[in-house]
């Protein structure tokens, strides 16, 4: 397991430095020259090349890169051009509440997606099977901001039972955990909703392999009752597939929460990011590109190791 | 009659009795891979519906110019956010006065080829990366893959955001953001299919009885690797669709007037509480045109796949 544990993490080493230099070059391949855009049309050539020479634009490329990526390892990501604070202050809040939305939605993701998929994989073809599989097919297919928006028309403005957008009420005199989750209901469940159908199909198609094996027929012919074949049983072996698909959602959350963030104005990193790329303030766009992708890295690599100590076979690979 | 069960001489095929060299011909002639294919594919009614749909609304969007009721830039600020039903406009008019039905018309060019392309260009990319990675092995093993690594890392929404993002905003740059985030995800598809090909039986078979590397690669170990590509491709496909939408819906994507899917929700995301069905329209055909992209990727895996077929 240890071996398996230092192989893993050797792995995401040479793949961060990539992301680095990926993210790097990104910005730099933009067409015009950042000294141009920071002083404006009017700027003399002087002007400029003074400008270029303290951003250390005349440097070689790999100079460039590894000023800046000393820089980024101690957690200065530079300076926003939009609003002229530090982008480190600008991001890590926002990247706070891209987690809690996260969290959120995982937490729907898991309990909706694993209670359908068990209930359907262990009752194949019954009208509970055939009509939360229909609905999946369609959640699974639906974009995220058209849902968003839908489950605001209803819920929120119709009904008014949540909150339209926002994470906090504008009137409230102190930031309060129930205010919290009652704005975080909407956004949370939009977000979920694609991946706890993906997972809920998983889970079921997992756990129709599993009840299949002999050595649960096995433990059927010894008299097991049902509810602990299929929830230490069944579970044990159905959980490796599930978990690491269930890895890959929390990125896809990530990724997907932007959408969301958008649509319910939530502030968190990936509204900054569609912000920022309006705005044309890049520095801003690197930086939280560049966590959100260490963070899934990270994630990854979790998960991994967690279906790895659940499964010697995959350890011995 | 099925093709897997070839009939016996004499059995009548078709109500008559076939002419003993002509059956016995067909009993000796391999079925030929569409027929093979089709025979398993058309078995699965919700893929041929799903197919359809698909070929429906492509050519819908097509014939758009002769189809379409009434220009879709061009609105009538009398009816302003008429409802769906109103006589005359079928889905109802957005916030400027458009008919909606004539702008899903014309919107579905654009969705639709915002998806379709960069999953082509794409996939052709990707089988050759993947081919090459897979047939050859050891350092271009290494180079491809492992660079292909770095673009896995990125969550695929947030690469395909920024991307658009830097580039600005275009039908162009968006499929070119796309085609990026593709090409990691098709290649592992095309890479692990040719080293699980490229160990089995038959080509160790072609390379004993001499065969040059080019051919072995291309007659042998391509058309295998295809098959999966092709499965994944056409479920890609709706997601893609989704994610254009997406990106258009942000304002990353095409530049109005012009219309598609995901500006239209966009569109009506200032008049939610009055006119809802200028929002939704749209997204139900989103819905439905990404759905049936995965039915029909489902059923061409059941088809593609042997040991699948029923």
């Amino acid at each position: 397991m240890l071996k398996f544990l230092v192989y893993r993490v050797a792995t995401i080493v040479p793949v961060l430095f990539g992301v680095s230099v990926v993210v790097f070059l990104m910005m730099k391949l933009i067409p015009g020259d950042p000294a141009e855009a920071i002083l404006g049309p009017a700027a003399t050539t002087e002007k400029i090349e003074m400008v270029r020479k303290s951003l250390g634009l005349d440097q070689p490329f790999y100079v460039q890169y590894v000023r800046w990526l000393w820089k980024v390892v101690q957690g200065d990501f530079g300076t926003s051009i939009a609003v002229n604070v530090p982008v480190a202050q600008l991001v890590w809040p926002k990247f706070w509440n891209t987690v809690l939305l996260t969290a959120g939605s995982l937490v729907i993701c898991i309990v909706i997606g694993l209670g359908v998929g068990i209930v359907s994989g262990t009752r194949q073809y019954s009208w509970f099977d055939r009509i939360s599989m229909s609905l999946t097919l369609i959640v699974a297919n639906t974009p995220a901001f058209w849902l968003g928006l839908i489950l605001m028309v209803v819920l929120a403005l119709y009904l008014g039972w949540f909150p339209a957008t926002g994470m906090y009420s504008m009137r409230a005199s102190q930031k309060t955990f129930g205010d919290l989750i009652h704005h975080m209901v909407l956004p949370a469940i939009t977000t979920a909703s694609v991946s706890a159908a993906i997972i809920a199909r998983l889970v079921r198609s997992s756990f129709l392999d599993v009840i299949r094996k002999h050595y649960i027929t096995a433990l059927r012919a010894k008299g097991l009752s049902e509810r602990d074949i299929i929830l230490r049983h069944g579970m044990k072996n159905a959980l490796p597939p599930i978990i690491n698909i269930v890895g890959l959602q929390v990125g896809y959350l990530m990724g997907g929460a932007l959408f969301t963030e958008v649509v319910f104005s939530w502030p968190g990193i990936g509204l900054q990011i569609y912000s920022s790329i309006v705005a044309r303030d890049l520095p801003v766009v690197q930086a939280a590109v560049l966590v959100t992708t260490f963070v899934f890295v990270l994630v990854n690599l979790g998960t991994d190791v967690v279906v790895a100590a659940l499964d010697p076979r995959i350890r011995r690979a | 009659m099925s093709v897997v069960n070839l009939p016996l001489k004499d059995e009548p095929v078709d109500g008559r009795v076939l002419p003993l060299d002509a059956a016995e011909a067909r009993m000796f002639r391999r079925p030929s891979e569409w027929r093979i294919f089709w025979e398993a594919f058309s078995r699965d009614h919700l893929a041929v519906g799903a197919a359809a749909l698909i070929g429906l609304v492509c050519l819908i969007s097509a014939l758009a110019p002769a189809l379409s009721p009434y220009d879709p830039t061009v609105g009538d600020n009398a009816l302003r956010l008429a409802p769906v039903g109103t006589p005359g406009h079928l889905l109802g008019l957005d916030g400027q006065g458009r008919d909606i039905l004539s702008r899903l018309i014309w919107g579905g060019q654009v969705s639709i080829i915002i998806a379709l392309l960069p999953v082509t260009v794409a996939s052709l990319i990707s089988v050759l990366l993947g081919l090459v990675a897979g047939f050859f092995g050891g350092k271009v093993d290494m180079v491809i893959m492992r660079t292909l690594d770095v673009f896995f890392a990125f969550p695929a929404v947030l690469l395909a955001v920024a991307i658009a993002g830097v580039l600005g905003p275009g039908m162009l740059n968006v499929m070119l953001s796309l085609t990026i985030v593709l090409i990691p995800y098709i290649s592992r598809v095309a890479y692990m299919a040719t080293v699980t090909v490229k160990s089995e039986l038959f080509v160790d078979q072609a390379r004993v009885s001499g065969a040059r590397p080019s051919q072995i690669l291309f007659h042998h170990i391509l058309p295998n690797t295809l098959s999966p590509v092709i499965v994944y491709g056409s479920t890609l496909v709706g997601i893609l669709i989704v994610l254009g939408a997406g990106l258009s819906f942000l304002g990353l994507g095409i530049t109005p007037p012009r219309p598609d899917w995901g500006i239209m929700c966009s569109d009506g995301r200032n008049f939610l509480s009055v006119a809802p069905h200028v929002s939704a329209v749209p997204g139900i055909m989103l819905i439905l045109v990404a759905m049936s992209f995965n039915i029909v990727g489902d059923g061409l895996r059941d088809a593609l796949d042997p040991k699948l077929r029923r």
